[in-house]
């Protein structure tokens, strides 16, 4: 059985939805003519430029979500690394915030993405190298932990100090992120990352095959450990990067999507990165939709759902890897 | 302050003055020597109605451009941060603040024996004359504050625009907009527009989503100037939707004006009244 035969109608489905649900309470007709064609006033205004934008985003930032928390677990052969627990995303935070409120993301609107990409390639590197090439459960988490702490506390403080009072507010956004009034341009802004981040992911399969026979085995298959290890750094810290710059740290996507689908593959790494893209961008689309359900004129972070959704699993996972080591 | 009880607001207010023992006009007391404020809305007000060397200190917003009327002026007395701490140490024999004020300085300062006035925020045009006599009573400063709320009174008289209402709605950092009972509600009532805010069923402060407001298509859109450093918040004011929607009748106005009750409600008017006449000739 094909999961994509599944998944794909899903995210199609959840695309559909994101863009027919939304506070003004369209017509359906009304809303895809009106997308499709151009013409009809305020109405091409809200599908083009405010309901479009937010689920494109919502399909490529659960996609990389998904795609780097299935990487993370087959290099690190952990099921406990995502890009939210590992301190990746708050990393990227941080370097977005940096870029803002330096004026840095003014000047030139590029460094926005960049300099999330820079300190989310600083925080995985930093993860790798302080849990070891083998990524014991416990160092894994030690290091995701102190690094979402000091990244945290680094990005409220750079907020607390900034002169516009808003910024202060915007703390709980950086970390639990949402996708409410982002536009085209943020959709533009990411996307050339985001591919590039998931096409280098996404090429990590082969190897990461090779790798759930141990190290000696991969590298006996020709597989290079180094290269292996430089292309996930790269590759998660353009695709997260890029999606905390634009719709702040989601976390546990990256956790329960590869857990979820891995039965549906046969727990092979190579399936798994691709129908992790997928699962990723559904929970992040319904994830979405159901923000603007339960509250519609509220802007309810989205993490706060997918932490609902996903803490859950947390605790599963741990119990039943405390059952193994016991 | 008799003639001010025909009105419920002004009504509350005058109680809320008599239950903190502060400027009840009945009872004579001595006119207090050192003020400190640490308010903004009352900053303005001290400022505007105080005798020389009455004011000993205003908030530090009092000197923010964006939220205060009274920058430039507000340079002349020294800020403070409005902590229990400092402004005690100001020895201040009345301390004027908002309502919101932190709590837990309110109570101090009582404890330690400092009266202090607390002004609810302004949130109709009445209340901006009755926060002036009120005010004007607490520092001992009754005739020129009756004077300053009269011509107040009869300037706002003056600016009620007769004829069809255009539609606005006003537009701030997060999708804030203030919606029926408000001060800005009332203004925009006065000077020819229906606020969309009001009219999507928005109480005092809430949440207007873009989509509501693009669909809605005001004549008019009203925002806020952007503080310095960037923030998430005020960049849906630059949201490409926004901007379609605000087409050529934009209105970017500092909130300043209409924030607090003070006469300078009557430059919001003035601004306001000017952008209904643009409305009327841009079609």
């Amino acid at each position: 059985m094909k999961p994509a035969l599944i998944l794909l109608p899903l995210v199609a489905v959840l695309f559909f939805a994101s863009l027919l649900i939304g506070p003004a309470g369209l017509g359906a007709g009304e809303s895809l003519a009106a997308l499709l064609t151009g013409k009809g006033g305020a109405v091409v205004l809200v599908m083009q430029e405010i309901r479009l934008p937010r689920a494109l985003l919502g399909v490529m930032v659960g996609a990389v979500l998904g795609l780097s928390g299935a990487a993370m677990q087959g290099y690190l052969r952990n099921p406990l690394a995502e890009p939210g627990l590992i301190g990746v995303s708050s990393g990227a935070a941080l370097g977005a915030v940096l870029s803002l409120q330096t004026g840095l993301a003014a000047a030139f609107s590029l460094a926005l993405p960049l300099a999330a990409l820079t300190g989310a390639g600083i925080s995985v590197a930093l993860v790798l190298l302080l849990a070891g090439p083998r990524g014991g459960a416990l160092a894994l988490i030690l290091a995701g932990i102190a690094l979402s702490a000091l990244s945290g506390a680094l990005t409220s403080l750079v907020l607390n100090l900034s002169p516009n009072p808003f910024a202060v507010t915007e703390i709980v956004y950086w970390m639990m992120g949402s996708l409410a009034d982002r536009s085209m341009e943020h959709v533009w802004l990411a996307l050339p990352f985001m591919a590039g981040g998931a096409v280098l992911l996404l090429s990590l399969g082969r190897g990461l095959d090779a790798l759930t026979l141990g190290e000696d085995a991969a590298a006996s298959l020709g597989v290079g450990l180094t290269g292996l290890r430089l292309r996930l750094v790269l590759g998660t810290a353009a695709a997260v990067g890029a999606s905390v710059a634009v719709a702040g740290a989601v976390g546990f996507v990256g956790l329960v999507v590869p857990h979820l689908l891995r039965p549906l593959v046969g727990a092979q790494p190579s399936r798994l990165l691709p129908a992790s893209a997928l699962g990723g961008a559904a929970m992040v689309l319904a994830a979405d939709v159901a923000v603007r359900l339960i509250a519609p004129d509220q802007d309810l972070k989205l993490g706060v759902l997918t932490a609902i959704i996903g803490a859950p699993f947390f605790f599963h996972l741990l119990w039943r890897m405390r059952r193994i080591e016991a | 302050m008799s003639g001010l009880r025909s009105d419920l607001p002004a009504l509350t207010l005058a109680v809320l003055v008599l239950a903190t023992g502060a400027a009840g006009a009945e009872t004579p007391r001595a006119i207090p020597q050192r003020v400190v404020s640490v308010n903004l809305c009352t900053d303005q007000l001290a400022m505007l109605l105080a005798a020389p060397g009455q004011l000993v200190s205003v908030s530090h917003l009092a000197a923010e451009p964006q939220s205060s009327s009274m920058a430039a002026e507000a340079a002349a007395w020294p800020a403070n941060r409005g902590q229990a701490e400092q402004v005690f140490l100001l020895h201040p024999d009345l301390v004027l603040a908002g309502t919101y004020t932190q709590k837990a300085t309110i109570d101090l300062l009582r404890k330690l024996g400092v009266e202090v006035l607390q002004l609810p925020p302004a949130n109709s045009l009445a209340d901006a004359a009755a926060h002036i006599r009120t005010v004007g009573a607490a520092l001992g400063q009754e005739a020129r504050a009756e004077a300053m709320a009269r011509a107040f009174e009869a300037e706002v008289a003056a600016a009620q625009y007769r004829g069809a209402p255009a539609t606005a709605a006003l537009y701030y950092p997060n999708g804030y907009t203030t919606g029926s009972g408000t001060l800005a509600n009332e203004v925009l009532a006065l000077t020819g527009f229906r606020n969309i805010g009001a009219e999507a069923g928005v109480t005092g402060g809430g949440i207007l989503p873009l989509e509501r407001l693009i669909m809605a298509a005001p004549n008019l859109i009203i925002t806020s100037e952007p503080y310095p450093g960037a923030s998430r918040s005020e960049e849906i004011l630059t949201h490409p939707a926004l901007r379609a929607a605000k087409g050529a009748a934009e209105g970017m106005m500092t909130d300043a004006d209409w924030i607090c009750g003070t006469p300078y409600i009557l430059r919001a008017i003035a601004r306001m009244q000017a952008a209904r006449a643009a409305v009327e000739t841009g079609g």
